[in-house]
């Protein structure tokens, strides 16, 4: 893979226009701004009778899954549906395939039926960046998670809820709370916290589930939950895998929930308005208590909900920064 | 070479009187009066109250339904449509403040059937500026002005009303 472009730089047009998402890093405020004012006009249309517009009437999505996840491809069809694309949804299972070369193939058979968009799901970190930089630049890409590198609507649809439940960023503190060292999730939560001016922002993790150096992304690192939720306004928790116990990183489920799980107990250390994520599929009893995810403060279902609007902001943005660069081309080349 | 600015009232009242005319004439029941937003909606407010309808104002926002978003993008701050009922079945007064190519009116259309197959449609504006690129007319304009291709007109609002006409 070659490393000529970074992520950062091949997201945007020349003129500063979303034309892929890879990652909410390096991103401008502006541009983190413009998706979430964006997808706020789409939350506000999915309460109308007819759920559907125009936008991308004509266009072709291909969500390409080689890592399985129900959740995000159907809120991801669900959203190019909602903007009337065709959407042709591929399961790829990546343990059947030869990586490299087989992504390849995969991807100039997709590109030869005139698709205009992925999106891509996959295990290895980077593979969205390589075909947008690498295989099909004129097709739009969206990252729907790669490894362990980013996860971008997932973390653009969460600043969305805060912003919808909490408004401005710069007085809040936030509470990242899990297993930071494999969670791409938290990467991009990160990132655009810090983008957006988010007042403090702090981990709690044990730490054999802390990336080394994670202070400098500059974040607050905390250990244990009665200080890291300490007057906390928003709490993000993240999904435990199952696979990590047997890795020896925790000794059991049970005590880590223990230690970390979000009771109503641990809750009470934080500000009592404090709102409750989670980018599910939650496990109830090893990260959360039932009576918090289900409870008063919780808006792990309004997560849902914001995830189509925040996606059907990001596709349209795309196809439209596509267009941009596609006439910026035709000009340069006359 | 036409420039200033321009009172809105009395166009508003030449639409008003032709309105009630066209209404009484086509046997039109209880109409449904939509502004296009912005310009639309704030002519339609002033038109609700002077034509005195009994059901509450629509306001309709076309930035989903435009066909040149791909050229020039979306405007992020789109606010919802508000329909007050169902439009199945009912006679719409469509309002906008300028026709030009016709591509807003066939845009508000577009939504407007996504909402139920109206009766009938009636469009008002306040100005016809020609320049047509789709066969769709209005039936009852404030007046109609000829502009050069590097002239804008703009209706300034909700409170008063004005039109100016500027070089772009």
């Amino acid at each position: 893979m070659s490393e000529s472009t970074t992520p950062e730089q091949i997201q945007l047009t020349a003129d500063g226009q979303l034309r892929h998402f890879l990652t909410t890093e390096g991103l401008p405020k502006a541009l983190l701004t413009e998706i979430l004012d964006t997808a706020d006009s789409f939350a506000d249309m999915s309460e109308q009778q007819v759920k559907k517009v125009p936008l991308l009437r004509g266009k072709t999505v291909v969500n390409l899954f080689f890592e399985a996840s129900t959740r995000t491809l159907s809120t991801f069809e669900l959203a190019a549906k909602r903007l009337s694309a065709d959407v042709l949804n591929l399961n790829i299972s990546t343990s059947s395939t030869k990586k490299g070369e087989t992504l390849k193939d995969t991807l100039m058979t997709m590109h030869a039926m005139h698709s205009d968009m992925f999106v891509v799901r996959h295990s290895d970190s980077g593979a969205a960046h390589f075909i947008a930089s690498q295989v099909t630049p004129d097709v739009a890409v969206i990252n729907a998670g790669d490894g362990r590198h980013a996860h971008p609507t997932q973390a653009m649809l969460d600043m969305l809820t805060i912003r919808r439940h909490k408004g401005d960023f710069a007085p809040l503190r936030v509470a990242i709370v899990g297993d930071i060292l494999h969670s791409r999730v938290a990467r991009s939560q990160i990132h655009a916290l810090r983008t957006l001016g988010a007042g403090e922002i702090r981990v709690i993790a044990p730490l054999t589930l802390l990336p080394r150096h994670i202070e400098s992304m500059g974040v607050k690192v905390y250990t244990d939950m009665s200080s890291g939720l300490r007057d906390v306004d928003v709490i993000m928790m993240l999904r435990l895998q199952k696979e990590r116990m047997e890795s020896a990183l925790l000794p059991s489920e049970s005590e880590f929930y223990k230690l970390y799980g979000l009771t109503n107990d641990k809750l009470a250390y934080a500000h009592p308005e404090a709102i409750v994520m989670h980018p599910g599929p939650i496990n109830r009893g090893v990260e959360i208590e039932s009576a918090v995810a289900d409870g008063p403060r919780s808006v792990i279902l309004n997560q849902v909900t914001n995830g189509i609007a925040v996606r059907m902001a990001v596709m349209s943005m795309a196809v439209s920064g596509q267009q941009a660069q596609r006439t910026q081309n035709q000009e340069n080349d006359r | 070479m036409l420039s200033g600015t321009l009172s809105v009232d009395a166009l508003l009242d030449k639409i008003a009187s032709e309105t009630r005319a066209l209404i009484t004439q086509r046997n039109i029941k209880e109409p449904l009066m939509v502004g296009i937003r912005t310009g639309g909606a704030w002519l339609a407010e002033r038109l609700h109250r002077q034509l005195e309808l009994d059901t509450p104002l629509g306001i309709l926002d076309i930035s989903f339904y435009r066909d040149d978003f791909t050229q020039v993008g979306l405007n992020p701050k789109v606010q919802p449509s508000q329909l007050p009922c169902a439009v199945e079945g009912r006679h719409i007064l469509l309002v906008d403040d300028v026709i030009m190519t016709g591509r807003t009116i066939r845009a508000a259309l577009n939504e407007l059937f996504d909402y139920g197959r109206p009766a009938s449609v009636t469009l008002l504006t306040l100005l016809d500026l020609q320049r047509r690129e789709l066969p769709i007319q209005a039936d009852v304009i404030g007046g109609t002005l000829a502009i050069g291709p590097d002239q804008q007109v703009k209706l300034n609002g909700p409170d008063p009303l004005t039109l100016t006409i500027s070089q772009r």
